[in-house]
């Protein structure tokens, strides 16, 4: 089987900050492939070079193994590569119906004039919405209404519809609950057996362990590889967002602040007392 | 059956509950029957009647335009001296420059268009508050309608219009009384109808929601932020122009200072008929209602005997509790479930 999305050595720069350094990854049909690291690892910048946001500075970006420039999310989402952002560009004062279809809305002809199509939108969401189990009340209801897991579940919903062959989501459990984010992992599992390829992009390693075939862990932009689940486990991806050895050097750091302020903070807790 | 029929009278209260309309409807009601019962038989007739309509509908014909506009997320402060500078350009065109109306008044439309697009072009791309923006082209519009008037003619008023209405082909779409109604009341009635219809029933409607509600998140899925944005200023500044020609054409003169804080009624107008400051939430009719309000309270206080003066309190009164009103209602809308 040939990889969906292949990147060689993709690098973003903006000015003189390197945001990226050579990331080098593939994504199969089918796959559920993680992207982990810690805030300012290059994840969000990853991200807006997969789904046609940023152009990459250098490097290749091979979809269905050609080589693609995207210049807008609209032309990624328009060969199936589907982004689920973090803040889930979805409107929450307008109704379920009118953001599943923003953007592709279904239209009726009355001769010359063309007209958004409720009726058939309405029941494409209800149904679609059926299917990943959320029974929805009423379609017209705003998005508001829903919690941050159905929201999710609404926008891969949407992506899944609109023949999405590659899914990419940007930290879906980070803002949710324990029960709420398990429902989402389920939701990425489905994606993944209807054969699309998922980039779960999360700092999550429990999260990702769940649903992950693959990992990249990327640190200040840098990879440290791509590992399949059974050459690796979880503590290993932990210590690596993290920065392994860093963490060490700074427990000593912490130690050693510990130490040293303990003088003047007994004495401050005098003072106030 | 009743048990079987409560949960569809349900979704149609509750669907009735979140529209954004709905302060602004129960307002006007509330001061229809006010103004019946306390100014009586002149409020009442149809003389009184067309009277406080034809008001609302100077008021109502930019402001369903405006509404629009607030809804995709911007505010267009200009449209006041967009009602002034059309009017004085057809009045020197047709007076000082001796071009027939219709030419005229083709003009004032693309002068329209042209001053729409550059303010929704400079907003679009400089990313500044459009509320700067457009405070800038009011001022800028409203001197330069000042200054070339008083350096052609010496004096700000251009009369003597009505002689040329006759005969001209155009001039039917913008001067009489159709059964017996003014033409500015079928205008505001076929605007609001028009435009709200496209707002809830057209792919461009459900842009326009977006484009103010989350602009980035619009541009991801492919919605046109940019070309809604400019077209929705292009279409308020034409609105102002329509009632420019209007007004124009039935007084037969045309003034430098026409439309003076226009811009604000129409704002206060959109804002009682539910439309959000923040953008993504509004609609059309709810503006149409808004005009309404304000010309029933503007010529009903004519029939009370209370003193005219005491409009604008009024009027600031009434859009203080409507932004209350609406802004519980929204929290309502979103709480429902």
């Amino acid at each position: 089987m040939n990889p969906i999305i292949e990147l060689k050595g993709i690098s973003k720069q903006f000015g003189k900050v390197i945001a990226l350094d050579e990331i080098s990854f593939q994504l199969y049909p089918g796959e559920v492939h993680c992207l982990l690291g810690d805030n300012g690892a290059g994840k969000s910048t990853l991200i807006k070079i997969l789904s046609g946001v940023h152009r990459p500075s250098r490097g290749e970006f091979l979809f269905e193994g050609k080589p693609i420039e995207l210049d807008s999310p609209r032309q990624a989402l328009d060969r199936g590569i589907a982004t689920v952002f973090q803040d889930l560009a979805m409107l929450s004062l307008m109704s379920i119906t009118r953001n599943f279809f923003l953007g592709r809305e279904p239209k009726k002809s009355f001769g010359p004039i063309k007209v958004f199509d409720s009726a058939s939108a309405e029941r494409t969401t209800t149904e679609e919405l059926k299917k990943i189990g959320i029974r929805l009340r009423d379609p017209d209801q705003a998005v508001g209404t829903l919690s941050g897991g159905e929201r999710q579940a609404v926008a891969i919903a949407r992506a899944v519809y609109f023949g999405a062959k590659v899914l990419i989501l940007d930290e879906p459990t980070s803002a949710l609950g324990v029960k709420e984010a398990a429902v989402v992992l389920k939701y990425v599992v489905q994606s993944k057996a209807k054969g699309i390829g998922v980039i779960f992009i999360t700092h999550n390693v429990h999260h990702a362990w769940a649903v992950g075939d693959t990992f990249t862990v990327l640190n200040r932009g840098r990879s440290y590889g791509t590992f399949r689940k059974a050459e690796t486990h979880r503590e290993k991806l932990l210590e690596m967002m993290a920065g392994g050895e860093e963490l060490d050097e700074l427990a000593v750091e912490l130690d050693l602040i510990t130490k040293r302020d303990s003088g003047p903070m007994s004495e401050l807790e005098h003072r106030v007392a | 059956m009743p048990l079987a029929e409560a949960p569809s009278q349900m979704t149609l209260v509750r669907k009735l509950l979140i529209r954004p309309e709905l302060g602004a409807f129960v307002a006007a009601v509330a001061i229809f029957l006010f103004f019946a019962s306390v100014a009586g038989q002149g409020f009442l007739s149809v003389s009184g009647t067309i009277n406080y309509l034809e008001v609302a509908a100077q008021v109502g014909i930019v402001a369903v335009a405006v509404s629009l506009l607030m809804i995709a997320g911007e505010f267009d402060l200009s449209v006041g001296s967009m009602i002034g500078a059309p009017g004085m350009i057809i009045a020197l065109a047709v007076t000082q420059f001796a071009w027939p109306l219709w030419a005229a008044i083709i003009l004032a439309f693309l002068f329209s268009l042209l001053v729409g697009y550059v303010n929704g072009w400079l907003v679009v791309k400089t990313r500044l508050p459009s509320f700067i923006i457009t405070l800038a082209s009011m001022f800028l519009l409203r001197g330069l309608t000042i200054g070339f008037t008083l350096l052609i003619t010496n004096v700000t008023r251009a009369s003597g219009l009505g002689a040329y209405t006759e005969g001209d082909f155009l001039a039917p779409v913008f001067v009489g009384r159709p059964l017996g109604v003014p033409i500015s009341i079928w205008w505001w009635l076929g605007l609001s109808l028009v435009l709200g219809w496209m707002l809830f029933r057209t792919p461009f409607g459900n842009w326009i929601f977006a484009a103010g509600g989350d602009p980035w998140a619009a541009r991801n899925v492919g919605v046109p932020v940019t070309r809604v944005k400019i077209s929705l200023f292009m279409l308020t500044a034409v609105g102002a122009t329509l009632l420019s020609i209007i007004q124009v054409l039935d007084t037969g003169s045309a003034d430098v200072l026409r439309g003076e804080q226009k811009e604000l009624e129409a704002i206060a107008a959109a804002v009682i008929g539910g439309c959000l400051l923040t953008g993504g939430y509004g609609s059309v009719y709810g503006a149409a209602i808004g005009s309404l309000i304000l010309g029933m309270i503007q010529q009903g206080i004519v029939f009370t005997r209370i003193s005219t003066d005491w409009y604008r309190a009024v009027l600031g009164g009434m859009l203080l509790a409507a932004v209350l009103l609406n802004n519980y209602l929204r929290h309502r809308a979103l709480r429902s479930r």
